[in-house]
């Protein structure tokens, strides 16, 4: 007991600053994917052929070829050609450039779930394209699309481990230092899944509670009472 | 001879890459065709209006999307034969693949059900289709076609996913490549060969799921946004 816890004083510091990063990585990453992926979504369902191709050979590289690769592309290769970016810019850009293939075709799938009539109904009362897309679009878009995106957050978030492969020092990254140095192996690596696993949950029961409150329009008595 | 010799080594390298290849699509075809199987009850579980049922689609997807893919893959191995399943490595994958993407499809899935209006399903009723027939007929085509994308995404990253396998004893495209690699250390060569097959199998799993939704699709009007 008391080794573990002059283990836990030695590497808590580092411990923590790993978790950190690997929560700011997931997180703005993430805001990165979502935010582009919506406009790669938005052109693909509304774009002419100049636009549509090169945005669907977006898709088909960044969903086609495995996150690693794209990795050592940007970190390794980069500099060759005079780009030369820090590793956690790399982490934030390559999760967030690889989520976008994925978080497009999930709006793709949106935009073409909305019914037809209700967009010219839209049309004809006078709302301006902004308006349908915030006032009638977007509330119905969200409910096909939250299941779809928490699936993808949280690939998103297990795949940050594979970012201590090109040295982020994310928490897999500290803790695959500590073990390495300590010759302890179970016990950090078991803390290290429970810990991603306990963020996984949270991020599934985000997704439900905000399913709850997007879907209120779906449910026949609220409508009535309303 | 030496350039005799170096081509029928490489025409081989070649042919051992492409039955790689062709493993890898077959274990993950397997895998991805048993996850939509499963993913069909899982999904339903999770929509049912029984509070018990929900709870285990729940644990379900909790369970399959919490624990990494290697973890249940090796669990599937080397468990079930502590059992007595004593199964052989390319259905072990096939298992192991699809009980996880499972969890994945189910939920997918279920986003295309959440935006079916609930008349449709009462209008159904109310002509006499019993309960199996509305799903079959009515909600189940509607949610694929409103799904199709996200499903598509989920069997593009089983694919990528299933270069995992070879953990479990499979000759998939990635274990085969590092073989070849061991053989004649051209890395480079190799794994590109390897990385390039993959991006094609991708496309062309793309090209399907598009002409798939078309096909989702018929009756429907192009959305003008």
């Amino acid at each position: 007991m008391s080794a573990d816890l002059s283990l836990m004083t030695t590497y808590g510091p580092q411990l923590i600053e790993g978790f950190r990063l690997t929560v700011l990585i997931w997180l703005s990453g993430s805001a990165l994917a979502v935010a582009l992926g919506f406009v790669l979504g938005l052109i693909l369902s509304v774009g002419g052929p100049a636009l549509t191709l090169p945005v669907r050979a977006y898709v088909e590289f960044f969903r086609g070829t495995p996150l690693l690769a794209q990795l050592f592309l940007a970190y390794y290769g980069g500099p060759s050609i005079g780009i030369t970016l820090d590793a956690v810019t790399v982490g934030v850009c390559g999760l967030g450039l690889y989520g976008a293939a994925y978080f497009a075709e999930i709006f793709r799938a949106g935009f073409a779930s909305i019914p037809e009539g209700q967009l010219e109904a839209a049309r004809s009362f006078g709302l301006s394209r902004r308006k349908r897309i915030r006032y009638i679009i977007l509330p119905q878009l969200l409910v096909l699309a939250v299941p779809a995106s928490v699936n993808l957050l949280i690939i998103l978030l297990k795949d940050t481990a594979i970012l201590s492969i090109v040295t982020v020092p994310e928490l897999t990254f500290q803790v695959t230092g500590m073990t390495l140095e300590t010759f302890t192996f179970v016990a950090p690596f078991a803390a290290l899944a429970a810990l991603y696993w306990a963020l996984t949950e949270l991020v599934a029961f985000l997704g439900r509670r905000a399913e709850l409150r997007l879907g209120v329009y779906l449910r026949p008595e609220v409508r009535a009472a309303g | 001879m030496s350039v005799l010799l170096g081509t029928s080594a490489l025409s081989q390298s070649v042919a051992i890459l492409l039955i790689g290849a062709g493993t890898t699509i077959a274990v993950s075809l397997a895998g991805n065709a048993l996850g939509l199987l499963i993913a069909v009850p899982v999904c339903f579980l999770r929509l049912s209006q029984a509070r018990a049922a929900r709870a285990m689609g729940i644990a379900y997807v909790s369970f399959f999307r919490g624990v990494p893919l290697l973890v249940q893959l090796l669990i599937v191995y080397y468990f079930l034969p502590a059992l007595d399943l004593d199964l052989p490595p390319f259905m072990a994958a096939a298992i192991g693949l699809g009980v996880c993407t499972a969890a994945y499809q189910a939920e997918n899935l279920r986003g295309g059900f959440l935006i079916i209006p609930k008349g449709q399903n009462d209008a159904a009723r109310a002509f006499g289709y019993t309960r199996l027939q509305t799903r079959r007929c009515i909600l189940i085509p509607q949610a694929l076609r409103a799904a199709a994308p996200a499903i598509i995404n989920e069997m593009i990253l089983i694919l990528k996913a299933s270069s995992l396998v070879s953990v479990v004893g499979v000759e998939d495209l990635m274990r085969v490549s590092q073989n070849i690699v061991a053989r004649d250390l051209r890395p480079l060569r190799w794994y590109m060969a390897a990385a390039v097959i993959y991006l094609v199998i991708n496309l062309a799993l793309a090209l399907l799921g598009r002409a798939a939704e078309r096909r989702l699709s018929v009756g429907y009007a192009k959305v003008v946004l």
